[in-house]
């Protein structure tokens, strides 16, 4: 095996040395990686591998290694066995390689269940291309920072906020040069959150870390601060594998722009609110414009400062729920309310999943704890045996306890590593589980896409019957009615406008369908490929490893195989 | 049983050849749940084969319950001071556990495994109460097991604890407060290699039982988990599906390996680690039997030599006490060598006892070492062949 055998009660050391690592053959690097029929299955775990980087990848991102041409010079050159390995001990190789990256023996790197990221300086992660090119982008934040709020501060001393540093790296012609950072809050994050948001209705936006407010102040400062930090890396990774969204000026200039945040902010809710308070006595006594705008109806209603507008569709929401009639238009595409449905029922089962795998995850780290402690519990009976030993049987006995205490350390730490790449593996259900958060989204901008529809349509009929009655009422007066007849231009100018508008609105909602439509197809794609190399991974590990823990207690068996013969 | 008749020095074990050589050998079998309620309680039949002349005929059947062999444990360790007796299971605490089926064939093998040993040490296996126990009816043994047990002790018994208490209270009255010990600096060793060797033992048959518990719980985990991804693929189509489903199959297979070798890793491993530290304990009473052998021998011997500065001065005087006075002493010279006697009977035995023990333990250690290396292995084994398995079936759907 690899490794030195342990000396009197040292634990034994499992790694490779780094010559031995890097010794390993560099190969023809396999050139078709995506075709699985020519790659052995040591080439699919190594694909596999690379979603282990803690940066995982936004689970609808091809599983695509980086050509060597275009590899991260960061990176040591990627190791690969060489495909032509005689043998099916192949699987034995990975584990060890799997040392290298993570190094089992932090224990403070293996929190619970906070599944990756755990070196990021170290990490040789290989990141994903997205689907529509070969370049490569990662996300590394860091550094945080405490600073002043320098801007009309109520309070002398003003208020303190922490940045983070946000490093990109990218091969990509996109963006101006090829590692650039820049520092940013929190509250840029929200920022850029929502304005994509508004920007990219329809589509399987990442959701954005969590503001944790209570456990910013429950926690301690710098666990609280690591896990931002982690979660802000993830996200912003996750964005740049979208192939729409990485596309985003929004994106960009987050990325690249040094100093304030070039994008409008959003008004939180209560001044929100305030706005449209004001407006709506106005809009209510027809001083302002008492019409949506077509522009306007390209934002949802619920996020604006139009009251008025609000309260119109959640009119019409009502309609469509407890109203007689059917609405003027409904969601008619029979598929996707079908595929609706099964995003429902794939979130159940994907929660359920990640809730055993994480319980699985669990029990496999007691199994190498408590191995661990059995071994040691030997270790020390060997040491007395042998300090007290006044006959030779004690001696025979102790030696036999020291294989047995050694073989279980080393099973243990088998165990524990096989956990921790356990943890990496399934961690793609719970990948998957946070994309359910953006399809909900997706899909909630679809509907809110067609209530605007609805209410504009509502509106317009109501407003052509009440055209109608002008007209007739006025055509029974000769001569005309002159202010009626200025009443009734008035309500054709609005009828011309909210005509636009409601072109603009129905526009609006297909292309926000059509959005929904080829994310849709984007997940069927790769959520099977991520999902079958997800369980591959995790079978090929636990080969891996299980090969290891067995040989590991034949060879105890062989070595106390004499008393074999008194038993059963 | 997983300890068959073990061939140790000086026993007399040949099932192989029952004329020629002399042989004794016990199956405690088939446990019976008998009685009611509270009053319910396991009957085990245990079935002796032996040429022994005492014995009557070839082959008995008998019907015993646990108490008859703690009778039998007592008996043995009033009579034969020195010999570490193989220790018995414990009685169980915990009222639900009494009679689940793991527990009981738990007990049944202990109970084997006890009187067995008995069966094949030399000196204990002449004993009369031995045979008394493989061969008596059931009515003879339950008189002889009540009027042990319970808290009518034998009146000898009394008398002794009578005794023990007078000597500690006139101790301290006398002010020798420090019992009497022997200065023996290799007997000091061992009773502290032993009081040692208890805990460390308990500690790692603490920690052999947790890892028992961890493969049950590392069962059930793998047998949701495959539920769950049973579940996931019966949501998706086609090659993924079918991927889930085959996933959740293994890890229900799995699952079941992972408890079956939770059940032998009790049996053999934990097992046979519990009844180590139960022979410690026993080892412990054996101590302590030496040291009131001792203590006993120690006050004699003071008693005597008062009775002799006594007779002196009574001859001295021309007392007509005198005759009394050497009949008294005759009579203590006596009990004062017979208690020597059985001091050095103890020590004696004691020395070839702990080499036996040392021997016996390291061959049951050996075993238990040696099953639990197999089970591991095979576990991990089959583990590993379960998952590569699955993985042409992985190709497969990836590939279509």
């Amino acid at each position: 095996m690899m490794g030195s055998e342990n000396q009197g009660f040292q634990e034994a050391h499992l790694f490779a040395s780094r010559e031995e690592m890097e010794n390993l053959v560099l190969d023809e690097p396999l050139s078709n990686l995506n075709d699985h029929q020519n790659s052995n299955s040591y080439s699919s775990y190594r694909s596999a591998i690379s979603s282990l980087s803690n940066t995982t990848h936004h689970p609808m991102s091809l599983p695509i290694l980086a050509t060597p041409a275009d590899s991260d010079p960061l990176l040591s050159p990627p190791l690969y066995l060489n495909p032509n390995a005689p043998d099916n001990n192949s699987y034995i190789e990975p584990p060890s390689y799997a040392d290298v990256i993570f190094s089992p023996f932090d224990e403070n790197s293996f929190n619970g269940l906070e599944s990756t990221s755990q070196n990021p300086e170290s990490s040789l992660a290989l990141s994903r291309s997205p689907s529509s090119s070969t370049y490569y982008i990662k996300i590394t934040v860091s550094n945080p920072q405490k600073e002043q709020d320098t801007t009309n501060s109520l309070v002398p001393g003003g208020n303190t906020y922490y940045t983070y540093l946000i490093t990109t790296r990218t091969n990509s012609p996109e963006f101006g040069s090829s590692e650039f950072s820049v520092r940013r809050r929190f509250r840029d994050v929200v920022t850029l959150s929502d304005r994509l948001a508004e920007a990219y209705r329809g589509y399987f936006i990442p959701p954005r870390p969590d503001k944790n407010v209570v456990e910013s102040q429950v926690m301690q400062k710098q666990e609280f601060m690591e896990q931002r930090r982690i979660a802000l890396e993830k996200y912003l990774q996750r964005l740049v594998e979208h192939p729409v969204i990485r596309l985003s000026d929004e994106l960009k200039v987050f990325l690249q722009v040094e100093g304030r945040l070039p994008l409008p902010t959003s008004t939180d809710v209560a001044s929100r609110m305030l706005d449209g308070a004001v407006k709506l006595p106005k809009q209510l006594f027809g001083e302002s414009t008492a019409v949506v705008e077509p522009h306007e109806v390209l934002l949802p209603a619920k996020g604006g400062t139009d009251l008025l507008r609000l309260f119109k569709e959640l009119r019409q929401s009502v309609a469509n729920d407890w109203g007689g009639s059917k609405p003027p238009v409904v969601e008619e595409d029979k598929v996707f309310m079908e595929k609706k449905e099964w995003i429902h029922d794939l979130e159940q089962q994907l929660s359920n999943a990640s809730q055993q795998a994480e319980a699985l995850v669990k029990a496999q780290q007691d199994m190498g704890e408590t191995m661990g402690e059995l071994g040691l519990a030997f270790i020390k009976l060997t040491k007395f045996e042998n300090e007290e030993a006044m006959f030779n049987s004690q001696r025979v006995r102790a030696a036999d306890m020291k294989c047995l205490a050694t073989a279980a350390v080393k099973a243990s730490r088998f165990y524990r590593e096989l956990n921790s790449q356990t943890v990496k593996h399934l961690d793609t259900l719970h990948e998957y589980l946070g994309l359910m958060l953006a399809v909900h989204g997706a899909f909630s901008d679809r509907s809110s896409a067609l209530l605007t529809v609805q209410t504009l349509l509502s509106e317009l009929s109501t407003l052509h019957s009440r055209a109608e009655k002008l007209e007739a009422a006025s055509s029974k007066i000769f001569g005309g009615d002159k202010s009626r007849i200025r009443k009734i231009e008035e309500l054709k100018d609005t009828i011309r406008v909210t005509e636009d508008a409601k072109n603009v609105a129905i526009r609006e909602y297909e292309r926000i369908k059509e959005n929904n439509r080829c994310e849709l197809e984007r997940l069927d794609n790769e959520r099977c490929a991520d999902f079958l190399n997800m369980m591959k991974g995790f079978v090929v590990n636990q080969v891996g490893y299980f090969e290891k823990i067995s040989n590991v207690w034949a060879k105890v068996a062989e070595e106390t195989s004499g008393y074999a013969k008194y038993s059963f | 049983m997983i300890i068959a008749q073990r061939s140790l020095s000086g026993s007399s074990q040949s099932p192989r050849s029952p004329s020629s050589q002399p042989f004794l050998s016990v199956s405690v079998t088939d446990p019976v749940k008998l009685g009611n309620g509270v009053q319910a309680y396991i009957s085990y039949r245990v079935i002796t084969k032996t040429n022994f002349p005492e014995y009557q005929g070839p082959e008995k059947i008998v019907i015993r319950r646990y108490s008859d062999f703690v009778w039998l444990r007592d008996r043995l360790f009033e009579k034969y001071k020195g010999i570490f007796i193989p220790p018995l299971p414990e009685k169980s605490a915990v009222e639900k556990f009494r009679f689940s089926a793991e527990f009981i064939e738990m007990r049944r093998q202990a109970l084997d495994v006890f009187v067995n040993r008995i069966a094949s040490h030399n000196e204990l296996q002449q004993s009369d109460d031995l045979r008394t126990f493989l061969q008596a009816d059931e009515e003879t043994m339950e008189r002889l097991r009540s009027q042990e047990t319970g808290i009518f002790k034998k009146p000898a018994d009394l008398m002794q604890m009578f005794k023990d208490v007078q000597t500690k209270v006139s101790d301290v009255v006398l002010g020798k407060e420090k019992p009497v010990e022997e200065s023996n600096p290799e007997y000091e060793k061992l009773k502290h290699y032993i009081f040692e060797l208890e805990n460390h033992l308990a500690e790692a048959q603490k920690h052999a039982y947790r890892l028992v518990k961890r493969h049950r719980e590392l069962g059930q985990s793998l047998s949701d988990f495959g539920k769950a991804a049973k579940l996931l693929g019966a949501c998706e189509e086609q090659a993924l599906g079918k991927a889930f489903s085959e996933l959740g199959a293994k890890s229900e297979t799995l699952s079941v390996k992972l408890q079956r070798e939770a059940h032998q890793l009790l049996m053999n491993f934990e097992e046979p680690l519990k009844d180590y530290v139960r022979a410690v304990q026993s080892i412990k009473a054996t101590i302590g039997e030496r040291a009131n052998a001792f203590r006993q021998q120690c006050e004699l011997a003071e008693t005597i030599k008062l009775k002799e500065i006594n007779l002196d001065k009574l001859m001295l005087t021309r007392s007509d006490r005198v005759g009394e006075a050497e009949h008294e002493y005759k009579e203590l010279k006596a009990e004062s060598e017979e208690a020597t006697r059985r001091f050095e009977t103890i020590v004696r035995l004691m020395n070839e006892e702990i080499v036996r023990f040392q021997e016996q333990k390291t061959q049951d250690m050996g075993i238990a070492f040696h099953e639990f290396a197999k089970g591991q292995a095979r576990l991990a084994n089959s583990t590993a062949d379960a998952w590569r398995s699955l993985l042409p079936k992985l190709e497969a759907c990836s590939s279509a």
